[in-house]
């Protein structure tokens, strides 16, 4: 099995690592064509804007839309998140990043503020407990319908959701030393 | 875990975020706007580009505030600001106007000649330049979250910008062959004046334990992709986007050749046809005393 991780920017060799860590073989996928013989696609954090941008300038955009409503597991962290959403928030809007919407969520993009509100806690997360979280200029989930659903809350607001073949968590597991949300998104797979 | 804010692990990541980009040199909103439709990942905003701050002469300072709050409000992309070093004062009020990372830059006048900021106290994370892995090594253990080179700004020339990033790589690469006892990690972490500990984690790792940026002369798509083949995780434009003939059309191409810095297929294209970039000067031209990368060691 091969996890590939979308290698446009951001957070690319951290998601990379964690794969490492837990015996899965990976491959940093920056063209489409690198997309066959993978099973499972992570998409990491970064710029939303930038990412998305780049994306659509090649096949990369269509090919992963097509492969999610496939079925093929994707998970997506922060940026990640915000590009797996059918619908975000006026901040989205304002920059126009075209989003895969593939899942029943609408999202708010840096929902906390600016980097001086990014922060550390402890969630709790189904079926894993607590798990620690790592918060960078972090999204939201505003609402979630349809199949949709909530896995964790941080002070009410939902932080991670599940879809089916689809993951989404607004904090970062990657800047962290604990695999199990990786096992998780492994075991979808 | 109570929550926390403004740890190590906050402002190191936020830089990991940055990777892979590019971060543009921006005076107005504008400008800015400019930047995060061309892909910019942040922009830095500034009072002048370092091309004019060099032109202009006297002490250049951080920003108007109002004019970094301008900016930060113009765009949902992160927004840097620069203050002058060792200036502790300017670094809290661009941290308090909701900057999400502070440069403490030598395109600046130096404010303390014998002492950085001591970054660990602030909550938002830094970024400081440097020529070499000591200066990289003593930023990070004052509390930098990342590294750019200083390569010589304003310039539009590379070749200070390569000379830091390699000087630094064959550093790195001399670390990994030297003879792992204690006497000679101690001398060598003397000489590079950091803890055993720091100089032990960069052994261990194999690079600067830190994101780690190119700056400093940037001024073509090529350029760009030459900093990215020589390992920098992503790279800072100053003056060469708006001080060429169409900004939009170079920020766009740099942009592009950052993300396809090993492909010159890619490279070709967004090459051609660009205009006139910035104009630029050699650097055997300008006086030592003019010379800003030798500022804050």
């Amino acid at each position: 099995m091969i996890i590939g991780v979308v290698g446009i920017q951001g957070a690319v060799s951290e998601h990379l690592d964690m794969l490492k860590k837990c015996n899965v073989d990976s491959l940093w996928i920056r063209k489409a064509e690198q997309l066959c013989g993978v099973s499972g696609l992570i998409i990491p954090g970064g710029e939303s804007t930038t990412i998305s941008k780049l994306m659509r300038e090649s096949s990369l955009f269509d090919s992963i839309v097509d492969l999610g409503k496939g079925g093929m597991p994707i998970y997506g962290t922060c940026a990640g998140l915000v590009l797996l959403a059918k619908q975000g928030c006026e901040n989205v809007k304002k920059t126009e990043p075209k989003l895969f919407g593939l899942m029943d969520m609408k999202i708010c993009r840096n929902a906390f503020g600016n980097q001086k509100e990014s922060f550390e806690a402890e969630i709790d997360f189904e079926g894993i407990g607590k798990y620690p979280g790592v918060f960078i200029r972090a999204p939201i989930i505003d609402k979630t319908w349809g199949n949709c659903k909530p896995l964790s809350f941080y002070d009410g607001k939902i932080v991670a959701a599940k879809q089916s073949n689809l993951l989404a968590t607004s904090f970062h597991p990657e800047l962290t030393d604990d695999i199990r949300l990786h096992e998780f998104f492994i075991d979808m797979i | 875990m109570e929550l926390q804010k403004g740890t190590q692990k906050l402002k190191e990541g936020f830089a990991k975020m940055q990777k892979g980009g590019v971060i543009m040199d921006v005076v107005t909103s504008e400008q800015a706007k400019l930047a995060e439709k061309s892909g910019a990942v942040a922009v830095m905003a500034l009072h002048a580009v370092p091309a004019d701050i060099r032109v202009n002469g006297g002490v250049a300072r951080m920003a108007d505030p109002s004019i970094i709050r301008s900016i930060i409000d113009s765009v949902t992309i992160p927004v840097m600001a620069k203050c002058r070093i060792g200036h502790v004062a300017e670094a809290q009020i661009i941290q308090e106007i909701g900057v999400d990372m502070i440069d403490e830059s030598e395109v600046l006048t130096p404010a303390d000649e014998e002492a950085h900021i001591d970054k660990k106290k602030f909550t938002i994370p830094f970024v400081c330049g440097a020529r070499n892995l000591g200066e990289a090594l003593r930023r990070i253990n004052e509390g930098a979250a990342m590294i750019r080179t200083k390569g010589e700004p304003g310039t539009g020339n590379v070749v200070e910008a390569v000379r830091h990033m390699k000087r630094i790589n064959q550093e790195i690469y001399e670390l990994k062959t030297l003879k792992r006892n204690e006497i000679t990690i101690r001398n060598k972490a003397d000489e590079l004046r950091i803890p055993v500990e720091l100089l032990e984690k960069t052994i261990e790792i194999g690079r600067i334990p830190v994101v780690n940026f190119a700056a400093g002369g940037i001024a073509t798509p090529a350029d760009a992709a030459l900093m990215m083949q020589l390992g920098s995780d992503g790279v800072f434009v100053g003056s060469g986007i708006f001080k060429s003939d169409n900004p939009e059309r170079f920020a766009r191409a740099i942009v592009e050749a950052t993300k396809h810095y090993d492909d010159p297929k890619v490279l070709l294209e967004v090459s051609k046809g660009l205009g006139v970039p910035m104009k630029g000067s050699d650097i055997s031209t300008i006086p030592k005393e003019q010379r800003m990368q030798d500022r804050g060691v």
